[in-house]
């Protein structure tokens, strides 16, 4: 049985391709990704991420459960509506998921997780809640729209009500706000401003078209990849999954250490690792001459072998990039080496990270 | 369904063929297959004078999406490639059957045609994919 989004029909109307993914009947393009990265890069583009799994987390002991769930400390989030990204361990400290998580008060927090993991994640939820006085409940009646580009928000701020555009006014990155039907976000997995919205079931339709009428462009999930690779943004299954640890997968920066006495779930192995400094990292690969960096290929450097976990051709920059897991010893700057059918292509290393508000930044 | 041009000859591969009065045959890629394969990102070609045979793999498709090879349909010497693709290998997706032709060969034995598919036998070909 395949899942269809509540727009699913929007996209047949635009002319979509449709693929697979993970059980849900998604837009892979709408004739050209490279068009739609564009789109996002120099003007505005939207994403059907209704497929994605919202979970409300509620109750007086919200706030202790999250604290032992994920690896980051929602005991930061002091002001309604901020959000954090972070990773939910097994006791192994491998990732079950990577999240966002919204804070409305102590007692209320949003989850927004990947569509793929939605059982485990859930199980996995329910099963650590025991003893934690909370509900864990999942919010099927609502769609979600991510709206990305410089010309984003303008685009938006036509369809809100005059309280909704005072409500977003000045918003910072990664916050929420629910005002009247929509939540509003200032999130997003493409590397420009933008919103991710929220939005009911009964208007989703409605809203799409008004986006499409402003002129946004609706994108797929091919330029939602290669968007969130150059702006060197994790995709779960690929370059993380249950058998890795966060601090082999650039997700050092979303674990809170302090403090000390706060027992998140995997603790004691992050703790080991770190000592022994023996974890792998993802770093940034560039490939400026012909061909395309794929998952899968393999890395060759004097410290030893790694691999490729996402590549693409990078419609901003022109040439290729990828992120690879590579041994801790491999430094930026570096020229390495990658098995491309059947031949070893030098490439050079760099921060995991390659487009920001459409500009190169490595 | 993408328009198969009927006076052109094709490889289950998906590479399509079409031979002027001199005995040159043009090769390219099917609108089907540019389609499967997505927006083109690099494309490799043999070089002229080169000489190639039926099936050898003589070319590289790469999309965004996967690197593809691309097989020789008949035997004989590159004549011309098309220079266009190194800076615009869009014109693969968006005219696969002219402007996004890939290399023309003079024939060595024009009876090896007879091996390749006319345009009904593939566009049967596809249907069952």
């Amino acid at each position: 049985m395949t899942n269809k989004t509540v727009l699913h029909a929007k996209h047949l109307a635009s002319g979509a391709k449709m693929v697979d993914f993970f059980g849900w009947d998604m837009p892979i393009n709408y004739g050209s990704q490279i068009e739609e990265h564009h789109a996002v890069r120099t003007d505005a583009g939207m994403f059907d991420v209704s497929h994605m799994t919202i979970v409300d987390v509620q109750g007086a002991d919200a706030k202790a459960f999250l604290r032992r769930l994920v690896i980051n400390d929602v005991a930061k989030l002091a002001t309604a509506g901020k959000a954090l990204y972070t990773g939910m361990l097994n006791e192994e400290g491998g990732v079950i998921d990577d999240l966002i998580i919204y804070f409305f008060s102590d007692t209320d927090y949003r989850l927004v997780v990947n569509s793929a993991t939605r059982v485990k994640d859930l199980a996995w939820m329910t099963k650590q809640s025991t003893g934690f006085d909370i509900t864990i409940t999942e919010r099927p009646e609502f769609g979600m729209l991510a709206v990305q580009g410089p010309e984003a928000k303008a685009k938006v701020a036509k369809l809100l009500t005059a309280e909704q555009i005072v409500a977003v006014e000045g918003m910072k990155p990664f916050f929420g706000v629910q005002v009247g039907d929509l939540f509003i976000a200032t999130t997003g997995y493409t590397g420009e401003d933008g919103y991710e919205i929220i939005v009911p079931n009964s208007s989703a339709e409605d809203f799409w078209q008004k986006l499409l009428d402003e002129g946004v462009v609706p994108c797929g999930l091919g330029a939602r990849d290669t968007l969130r690779l150059e702006a060197g943004m994790n995709l779960y299954g690929l370059d993380m999954d249950e058998t890795v640890s966060p601090l082999a997968a650039n997700m050092a920066w979303t674990i809170s250490w302090d403090p000390t006495d706060r027992d998140f779930i995997g603790r004691d192995v992050l703790t080991a690792q770190k000592a022994a400094g023996d974890q792998p990292k993802l770093v940034g690969l560039v490939l400026e001459e012909k061909g395309v960096l794929r998952s899968h290929q393999v890395v060759v450097t004097e410290f030893g072998n790694g691999e490729i976990t996402s590549g693409t051709f990078s419609p901003t920059l022109g040439h290729s990039v990828a992120l690879a897991r590579v041994p801790r010893s491999v430094k930026v700057g570096d020229t390495i080496e990658v098995e491309m059918r059947k031949k070893l292509i030098k490439v050079q290393v760099t921060k995991p990270s390659f487009v920001r508000n459409g500009k190169k930044v490595f | 369904m993408s328009n198969i041009p009927s006076e052109l000859k094709f490889a289950t591969s998906h590479e399509w063929v079409r031979v002027d009065a001199d005995g040159i045959a043009t090769v390219g890629i099917s609108d089907h297959a540019q389609g499967l394969l997505g927006d083109m990102v690099f494309v490799e070609l043999p070089d002229v004078d080169d000489s190639i045979s039926a099936g050898d793999d003589v070319a590289v498709a790469e999309s965004v999406k996967a690197a593809s090879d691309i097989y020789a349909p008949v035997s004989g010497t590159v004549v011309a490639i098309n220079e266009e693709l190194e800076d615009a290998p869009e014109l693969l997706n968006s005219d696969a059957f002219g402007e996004g032709w890939l290399f023309q060969v003079k024939l060595d034995d024009a009876g090896e045609l007879e091996n390749l598919l006319d345009a009904e036998g593939y566009k049967n070909s596809i249907d069952e994919d």
